[in-house]
């Protein structure tokens, strides 16, 4: 199974524009990954499910798949997960 | 606006894989409803149309956002394994929707006033489920009228931009609607027999002024009064500058902002800074550092802020204080009141305050909400003081405070009128409650002489006394409160325009007169 652990960086947490950004990527990716705070684990497309997390800034969050094509998924919502997208213009959306 | 919908009785369900395509549409088309809508509301801010509402991609992004949990696998999963358990599709709908909720309301702050969005999500899905209309506040994605039974408060908070009027059934003139139209400078007309037989879409013209809704409209009628709409609005917009009355006499309109993400051009400064607001989803307090930055942000962009410690308590609940729950709040620790069991936290405030203000060099103000005695005012005063803070105030909320302005005044260096907890105090009303919107006018006299009450001790110590509140962005009260005595006026951005365009039609001879009338 691809694992990794990151850092929330965005300022709100994953919450709001961050969790929105968060989990539109997921949605596009199309390849299923968990997104686990400590015991607690909900799938990535799933907003209610990230909101759940309740991971503020400084949370380390796992993100986890053993889908084809995880690696590359994988880093890409690390990406996201590590800049802070609360920031104007963090990203182009 | 449809009321939301009622559930009906259980039903047995024969088929389940037809009762779970049915939770599957109904979620399917509710996610397509706001999509389309978020969709329009992105065209309209994108597409240079000038009666394009401000804050159109803000519309479209919690439309947006609000379709992301309609569609959401978890929720839909959880529907269909509650058909599978033996329910049918809108009580299947109920139990997902409730379930999430918890979960939300659960994790306090931010999330719990999410989960307000669910209970509309969920009404949407059961109406679709059911083939009603959809209930809640319309999103049609560009401006209109909105036309309803009535108002309540909880209906109109989350009123967006998109609403250029209000046309209600029922209620008086200062009912929820009256009250609430005044304060965004809306044109609105209250108990118009009648208007909710018109069909959805119907176009009509609403003068909020002679309270004539028309409806057959010819094209050339409905050109004539965008003309005239929009030369109005031109006018409006070309008004610029500081605050005064027809004969000089300067009032200085301010914003009230949440963060720095509110600051508008056009105002003289920041009259409250919500300082609560940066931190309502927190579960830990904010540190020193985080505070510094975010007030420094503000602090960097407006001449004069005046900034508010944190107002929180058990009605506003702001999870990292951890407040055990109180039977009557707004009577319980709130405001400065937390400082009474919390000490550090208003102390911090104060230091990463002072500390924005010197990496600044802004013109920071600070005052406490719910100052009730001169004692309190004079140990706040006292502690921001020995930060190098040197404009402190008292926020005047409870007529405690109001009755004895003159001496909080001995203490403090301005005070700032927070007009919706005075009344609530006053008249011994809940802001909130539906059937008492007429206590809480805020031309009600006897809230009116407690403003004069500061506004006279504010003269007599060559004090500034400002009013923020609602009250302070209602164009036609403006001249009266000015009137009274009040130096500044601090109001929703939205607000300024006509509020100084008011104000330059009243010389401050006017003013008290208009004043010593409602009074």
């Amino acid at each position: 199974m691809a694992q990794r652990t990151v850092t929330v960086a965005s300022a709100s947490g994953l919450h709001a524009r961050p969790a929105k950004l968060f989990v539109q990527e997921a949605v596009r990716l199309g390849v299923p990954v968990r997104i686990r705070v400590g015991e607690k684990s909900v799938p990535a497309n799933s907003m209610l499910g990230v909101l759940s997390l309740g991971a503020t800034k400084g949370t380390e969050v796992t993100l986890e798949s053993d889908a084809p094509g995880a690696d590359a998924a994988l880093d890409a919502l690390v990406t996201l997960l590590a800049q802070d997208l609360d920031a104007e213009g963090a990203l182009d959306g | 606006m449809a009321p939301p919908p009622v559930l009906p009785d259980p039903r047995q369900v024969a088929d389940l894989a037809a009762e779970a395509a049915m939770v599957g549409k109904a979620l399917e088309s509710v996610t397509a409803d706001l999509r389309q809508r978020a969709t329009a509301a992105a065209r309209d801010t994108s597409g240079g149309d000038n009666a394009a509402p401000a804050g159109g991609g803000d519309a479209a992004e919690i439309l947006d956002a609000l379709a992301m949990i309609a569609d959401d696998p978890m929720l839909r999963e959880d529907a269909e394994a509650a058909v599978r358990g033996g329910l049918d599709a809108p009580h299947a709908l109920d139990t997902a929707f409730t379930h999430h909720r918890e979960t939300l309301a659960a994790l306090g702050g931010y999330l719990a006033e999410r989960a307000a969005d669910l209970d509309d999500l969920k009404h949407r899905a059961i109406a679709a489920c059911l083939g009603l209309p959809m209930p809640g506040i319309p999103a049609p994605g560009h401006p209109y009228v909105l036309v309803a039974e009535d108002l309540s408060p909880a209906d109109t908070a989350g009123l967006g931009t998109d609403v250029v009027a209000l046309v209600t059934e029922k209620g008086g003139p200062t009912s929820h609607t009256a009250i609430l139209a005044r304060g965004r400078g809306l044109p609105a007309v209250v108990a118009c027999a009648g208007i909710t037989a018109l069909a959805d879409g119907t176009v009509i013209s609403v003068d909020g002024k002679t309270g004539q809704v028309g409806v057959g409209l010819t094209d050339e009628a409905v050109a004539e009064l965008r003309r005239n709409d929009q030369e109005e609005r031109d006018r409006l917009a070309k008004s610029s500058g500081p605050g005064r009355t027809a004969d000089g006499h300067p009032v200085k309109l301010l914003l009230n902002i949440g963060s720095a993400a509110d600051l508008r051009p056009g105002a003289e400064g920041v009259g409250l800074f919500r300082t609560e607001f940066l931190f309502l989803d927190r579960k830990q307090a904010p540190s020193f550092e985080e505070q510094v930055a975010a007030y420094a942000e503000v602090f960097a962009r407006a001449e004069l802020v005046v900034v508010r410690t944190l107002d929180a308590g058990t009605d506003k609940p702001l999870p990292f204080l951890g407040l055990p729950l109180e039977p009557n709040p707004a009577l319980g620790i709130r405001g400065l009141r937390v400082d009474r069991v919390l000490p550090d936290v208003l102390d911090t405030q104060l230091d990463a305050i002072a500390e924005a203000a010197r990496a600044t060099g802004a013109d920071a103000w600070v005052m406490a909400p719910m100052v009730t005695t001169p004692a309190e005012a004079a140990g706040f005063a006292r502690r921001a003081r020995a930060r190098g803070l040197t404009r402190v105030g008292a926020m005047v909320e409870v007529p405690a405070a109001a009755l004895l302005a003159d001496r909080l005044l001995e203490e403090v260096d301005f005070l700032s009128i927070g007009t919706n907890d005075l009344s609530q105090y006053t008249f011994a009303a809940d802001r909130q409650h539906p059937g008492l919107a007429d206590l809480l006018d805020p031309w009600q006299p006897a809230l009116l002489k407690l403003i004069a009450a500061c506004a006279d001790a504010g003269r007599a110590a060559g004090k500034p006394v400002g009013v923020c509140g609602e009250a302070a962005g209602d164009p036609q009260l403006a001249p009266v409160l000015v009137g009274l005595g009040v130096t500044s006026l601090s109001m929703a951005a939205v607000c300024v325009p006509s509020v100084r365009d008011e104000l330059s039609q009243h010389t401050l001879e006017d003013c008290r007169k208009l004043a010593a009338r409602a009074r």
